[in-house]
């Protein structure tokens, strides 16, 4: 119990021109509690359509999501999405959407306001509450949607490239953060990446999906994570063994990037 | 074509003082003025007050030369005003020659004057003539018929001040213009100067003080606040319960296939339907009451506010509405706390366009129908040529639709802040 199942999920997009594209096929993964999974691949392997499946946004076209032992059939307060940018709500204030859903469920401003307060502090906006949301910098922006994210205290976090808009730093802060909000919180985490870096550094699992059809290409197990809470991420990155996983991944991802690119030329 | 050249000119000079004043003035270190780059970035581009002002000192000043007015020094020359007179010469139907004068006394139209004193003794046989003429006016006058055998075939006119003249000629005299018909009668112009005939363009005093009049008087049984007020009263209901019917409506088109496929077609062929061309229809099916105003507004705005909300509701970023189902919110708290906040600044936007297409609307339904309101006023007084009162009238209209605006646009900053902003 306590885990997240993901079980030979399929997904088909029909196009209206007749043709449909393969987004996922046969994905199957385990996820205990507490554990926080970096997903990487070329772009268009379908790592979004794998995060929306598990938010129940999209419905896979073959097999299921299991949370808790609980099918997935909808969206839900207990996986909660952090998105890239923009899905704050810029007509409340910092206070406001971070305690959007206990207002959604009818907790009692009484109840809430501790848990907010808290939140500010531990994302470091605590004197940013009655801010308006477009009075904040990018980076302040995602905090606020981490803490929005865990102000409902949801079993999994689903995260679809957070850290992509931002600045090199203030990645690099954020990433420190997102670490020490896992190990504080002990919540189940998946985070699409980029950055193959971030991957490694955040990834305790880190899987490295293919595309067409979009798969498993090959999973990791991997120590950075660990290493990097509460320390500066710089040193981790330093690591021998950091350099030759970034080498071998960037490696392996470049290889599947020029393969599309050949398919596409002979297509064309 | 002169008014705008002169207008030119003023706007050319006022420019160069502006920068020569402020060339010799320490400069204030804003934001917009420490840019390097300004031409070309519109956000530096902010409404120089100085030459708003100018503007307006500057069409009043031309209004005011134009017309005569007391609230500018310098004027156009006006119109000949006064006594003068000219010189004829007649041929009787024995071809004897003899010379008489025209007394002529211009005056401004609604004075009453007396016609100049003139002896009414022959010279030779020619005898002397009194016209009194209107400013801006002509006569048309028959200066022989008190000569003596002046009605006599073979009497005519020959000379003007001694310059010849014919049937079909004009000549100048020292104050006009006079040209013989074919009949032999003489049109008498005075001068007309450059300035408007109050007819044509009353001096800005004169509607100032048809304003002060038609204010505490009234005109045509109500008061000018009544008309004034019937015509913002009706803009308002018909954009009310436009809004209250094309606003939900509009969420249902954005939200609802069926909604969406069933008003599609109205609403994309009343788009683009004028709402002036519905008032001959209007007319024929409610009369010229209040309900057809109201509901030709009514009109107006459904389809403006319809549009806005539907462009509110799918202008909202699916990763929001994902954020929020995420968050646990129903589909019920989704329409409330994030689809309609989100589509505020689209339905401001569509609001005041409404408001705008609303209140041009009234006026133009006034023109056509109406009893009261401010349209009805400016008709009513071109009916009659009351000039000062239709520009009074359409300034009124003007400082209205502006002010409407100018109230959307504070409420839009104060009720949706984030507008633009997203
Ligand atoms: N709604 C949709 N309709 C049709 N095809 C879709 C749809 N959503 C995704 N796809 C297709 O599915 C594939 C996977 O898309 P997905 O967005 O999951 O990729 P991704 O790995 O997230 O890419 P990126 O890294 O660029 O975000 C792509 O080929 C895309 O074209
Ligand atoms: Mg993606």
């Amino acid at each position: 119990m306590g885990d997240l199942v993901i079980d030979t999920l399929s997904m088909r997009f029909d196009l209206p021109n007749g043709s449909s594209v393969q987004a996922l096929k046969n994905v199957s993964l385990k996820l205990a509690k507490g554990e926080l999974l970096a997903v990487l691949g070329p772009s268009g392997c379908g790592k979004t359509t794998l995060l929306n499946i598990v938010a129940g946004f999209l419905a896979p076209t073959d097999g299921q999501v299991t949370l808790n032992g609980r099918k997935v059939t909808g969206p839900g307060p207990e996986r909660g999405m952090v998105f890239q940018q923009g899905a704050l709500f810029e007509w409340m204030n910092v206070r406001r959407n971070i305690s959007f859903g206990p207002d959604m469920a009818g907790r009692p401003a009484s109840e809430t306001r501790p848990i907010v307060d808290n939140l500010l502090r531990t994302v470091g906006l605590q004197d940013f509450g009655e801010k308006m949301i477009y009075e904040l910098s990018g980076g302040m922006q995602q905090r606020v949607a981490l803490a929005r994210c865990l102000a409902n205290d949801p079993d999994v976090i689903l995260m679809d490239e957070p850290l992509g808009a931002l600045d090199a730093l203030t990645r690099e802060k954020m990433q420190g953060l997102v670490l020490k909000l896992w190990k504080e919180t002990g919540k189940t985490i998946i985070l699409i990446t980029h950055s193959v870096e971030e991957a490694l550094l955040l990834g305790e699992r880190l899987l490295v999906m293919a595309p067409r059809p979009g798969r498993i290409h090959k999973e990791y197990r991997l120590p950075f994570a660990e290493m990097g809470v509460g320390r500066d991420l710089r040193l981790v990155k330093k690591e021998p063994e950091f350099g030759q996983r970034r080498e071998e991944i960037l490696g392996m991802i470049w290889d599947m990037e020029e393969e599309i690119m050949g398919r596409q030329e002979e297509t064309a | 074509m002169i008014v705008f050249l002169l207008y030119l000119v003023i706007f050319g000079l006022a420019y160069v003082a502006y920068r020569f004043w402020e060339r010799s003035r320490h400069h204030i270190h804003d934001f917009a003025s420490l840019k390097t780059v300004t031409f070309g970035d519109e956000s530096a581009v902010s409404p120089n007050r100085f030459a708003s002002v100018v503007s307006i000192i500057a069409l009043f000043a031309i209004w005011g030369a134009f017309t005569g007015s007391v609230i500018t020094p310098l004027h156009v020359p006006g119109p000949f005003v006064g006594d003068t007179s000219f010189t004829y010469t007649a041929r009787n139907a024995a071809g004897e020659t003899d010379d008489a004068v025209a007394h002529l006394r211009v005056y401004r139209v609604g004075e009453d004057v007396p016609l100049p004193e003139v002896s009414d003794k022959p010279h030779a046989f020619a005898v002397d003539d009194a016209v009194k003429i209107g400013a801006w006016r002509s006569v048309l006058s028959r200066l022989n018929e008190n000569d003596i055998g002046g009605d006599d075939p073979g009497y005519s006119l020959i000379a003007i001040d001694g310059q010849p003249i014919a049937p079909g000629e004009t000549v100048r005299f020292s104050d006009g213009e006079i040209t013989m018909t074919n009949k032999g009668s003489l049109s008498i112009k005075p001068d007309k100067g450059w300035q408007m005939e109050p007819i044509w363009l009353p001096a800005p005093e004169a509607v100032l003080s048809r304003l002060g009049e038609i204010a505490s008087q009234g005109y045509k049984n109500f008061s000018l606040w009544e008309h004034l007020g019937y015509s913002l009263g009706r803009v308002i209901a018909g954009f009310v319960i436009g809004s209250i019917i094309g606003i939900p409506l509009g969420y249902a088109m954005g939200l609802s296939n069926w909604f969406r496929g069933w008003f599609d077609p109205i609403v994309e062929f009343m788009r683009p339907v004028p709402p002036l061309a519905l008032i001959p229809l209007i007319i024929i099916w409610f009369g010229i009451g209040e309900e057809g105003k109201v509901i030709l507004l009514f009109l107006a705005a459904l389809w403006i506010m319809t549009i806005a909300a539907r462009a509110g509701v799918s202008g909202v970023r699916i990763s929001k509405v994902h954020a929020a189902y995420s968050l646990g919110a129903s589909k019920w708290q989704i329409l409330r706390h994030v689809i309609v906040p989100n589509s505020l600044p689209e339905i401001f936007t569509g609001a005041r366009v409404a408001m705008g297409v609303c209140w041009g609307t009234v006026v133009a339904a006034e023109l056509v129908a109406a009893d009261r309101g401010a349209g009805m006023m400016i008709v009513n007084a071109s009916k009659f040529q009351l000039t000062d009162i239709v520009i009074l009238g359409i300034i009124l209209i003007g400082i209205i639709g502006y002010g409407i605006d100018i109230l959307m646009r504070m409420a839009e900053k104060w009720l949706v802040p984030w507008k633009g902003r997203g």
